[in-house]
């Protein structure tokens, strides 16, 4: 064929659409302002508010300086959370817009179409709660080096497996109002399952829903990152095991997004 | 050598409804070939089959000789697709659309942005390189969606209903550039319409009528089928000027709308004895060449737009 560039395999190219799709995601990112505002600041304004709100009245096993501390590693689950959510709300309007009809009839591997929007919601969700982070300083949580490197490595697992899962609800979509819903109904609570609003108490129904909440290792591997595995945290499971969760939620939750993008959208089987 | 586009005995149900059953065409390489039909009629389903986008229930269909279910990707390789609503994304500048798109079919560099030219410069938007394609009208987007499917030298170019949303100096435009580059590269054109006019200027025209295929000829050789002319008479009673079509004439007649349509044989004077048949009746007489709607109520005893609901 003459042509240059990508990994043709029986499937479909890879390589090269990965690329062009995840750097169209940045493009439309810093073209739309809203959706910073949205993803950063949204989390921002309920960490500040709810923060400050319950104060020192709160305790946790553990965890010193009131919920504002407490608080800070579930607000980083937030970011990545919503910025998840509005990069893959855009499949739904990809659909209807048209533009992936148009990645659809290219001969690209379907992987490809799942990893480049993935791996986009990845760096963004990553990028902005890396940003958020810089505040931990502020709120006394501890702030070196092996932080930030634990961090990052949490951010990018967690923010891959959360658009991924993004990505298999909204794939079978029509309307962004469905997503809205669903939003509301499954995001929300796992979120505040995850330990990130309140910790798991022992013995509490609360136990049992915090240790199958996919989303709770997210919270607890970054709330692992700021403390490190020395620390007594209740129930919160220790880094290792939280980074390894969180991969193979990452790793299922892409896996059945490919199956989904195989099968075809609405109104193709 | 492979046909451009193959399908045979061709069929999709949604369901229990059939909305594609038994087709089979062939379409020559270099064709402008026209799927025609009214909503309903199952185009839209040929078209997505053939797109790769939606499996058939029954029969094969083949691009460029692969089947578009067992080999996709060699389909997709040859295929440039050109939807109703254009598979751009509004955000990004057109320059940015096509070179996603050419990543896409494993284009890049010098090669990527030579053919990113050309292809513009063919449709005429190459001025519009840097603009987001928010700003462009309907049709300005149309064209840029066909210089993006252009990219990849496509062997076949799908467009569905590309006349859809365009003002009538749009669609002259239009027009005239996927003339000059099907004289320019050869490319196989099929194109669904449900408009009459655009059919027309097809080389061969598949008629779709409730998923059955009901003709497939070009344009004259259909209008030729019915061997004779239509005359539209207008008049104050018509279903008296219908009996008295048949009965002096014994030539079909029959009320459409506000007009009396009468079928009349081409040669022999047969507008000069329908004028003297109806001396006196008929305000008004015409006598044309028959059209496609006249040929789609033949061929399927509907008149145009009747499977519209369906």
């Amino acid at each position: 064929m003459g042509r240059g560039g990508g990994l043709m395999r029986s499937g479909g190219l890879l390589l090269l659409p990965v690329l062009a799709l995840w750097r169209r995601e940045m493009t439309r990112f810093l073209r739309q302002r809203n959706r910073i505002i949205g993803a950063l600041a949204t989390p921002l304004v309920f960490w500040l508010l709810i923060g400050s709100g319950l104060g020192e009245s709160f305790a946790a096993p553990g965890v010193e300086g009131g919920f504002m501390r407490y608080f800070f590693p579930g607000t980083v689950v937030l970011i990545l959370l919503f910025t998840a959510i509005f990069s893959t709300v855009s499949i739904i309007e990809d659909r209807r817009d048209g533009f992936l009809q148009g990645v659809l009839v290219a001969p690209v591997s379907r992987a490809a179409i799942v990893l480049g929007k993935c791996l986009g919601g990845m760096t963004l969700a990553a990028l902005q709660a890396a940003i958020f982070c810089l505040a931990a300083p502020w709120v006394g949580l501890p702030f070196d080096g092996v932080v930030v490197l634990r961090l990052l490595a949490a951010l990018l697992l967690g923010g891959l497996a959360l658009t991924a899962m993004g990505f298999i609800i909204a794939w079978p979509l029509e309307s962004t109002q469905g997503f809205h819903v669903l939003m509301n109904l499954v995001l929300i609570p796992l979120w505040l399952l995850s330990g990130a609003f309140f910790p798991a108490r022992a013995g509490a129904w609360t136990e049992w829903a915090v240790a199958l909440n996919p989303v709770a290792y997210v919270t607890a591997a970054v709330r692992r990152s700021f403390y490190g595995d020395g620390a007594d945290l209740g129930l919160v499971p220790s880094y290792g095991v939280a980074m390894t969760v969180t991969a193979v939620f990452a790793v299922a939750m892409f896996l059945l997004a490919l199956r989904a993008v195989r099968r075809g959208g609405p109104g193709s089987r | 050598m492979n046909h451009a586009v193959e399908t045979r005995a061709l069929g999709r149900n949604f369901g229990a409804r059939a909305a594609l059953s038994d087709v089979t065409l062939s379409v020559r390489d270099g064709e402008m070939f026209g799927l025609l039909g009214p909503n309903g009629s199952g185009k839209t389903t040929l078209f997505r089959i053939l797109s790769t986008l939606l499996a058939p229930t029954s029969g094969t269909a083949r691009i460029g000789g692969h089947d578009v279910v067992h080999e996709a990707v060699q389909v997709r390789e040859h295929l440039g697709v050109v939807f109703q609503s254009p598979a751009l994304d509004p955000q990004l500048t057109v320059a940015e659309n096509l070179r996603c798109a050419g990543h896409l079919y494993g284009l890049r560099g010098t090669e990527l942005e030579e053919r990113l030219l050309s292809s513009l410069h063919a449709l005429r938007v190459a001025d519009r390189l840097g603009d987001r394609v928010h700003t462009l009208s309907g049709g300005l987007q149309r064209r840029v969606e066909i210089a993006k499917s252009l990219l990849p030298r496509p062997r076949v170019l799908l467009l569905d209903e590309p006349s859809t949303g365009l003002d009538p100096a749009a669609r002259a435009g239009l027009r005239l550039a996927l003339d000059e580059l099907r004289a320019a590269s050869g490319v196989t054109i099929v194109v669904t319409t449900h408009l009459l006019d655009e059919a027309e200027r097809c080389d061969r025209v598949a008629v779709l009528h409730r998923g059955r295929l009901v003709a497939c000829e070009a344009p004259s050789a259909l209008r030729a089928t019915l061997g004779t002319d239509i005359a539209l008479v207008a008049g104050d009673d018509l279903a008296a000027l219908a009996a008295r079509v048949t009965a002096e004439l014994g030539w079909p007649a029959e009320v459409r709308g506000d007009k009396l349509c009468v079928e009349v044989p081409t040669g022999d004077n047969g507008a000069g004895r329908l004028v003297n048949a109806l001396a006196g009746a008929a305000h008004t007489i015409t006598v044309g060449r028959p059209t496609l709607e006249d040929v789609f109520l033949k061929l399927t005893g509907e008149s145009w737009g009747a499977g519209e609901d369906s």
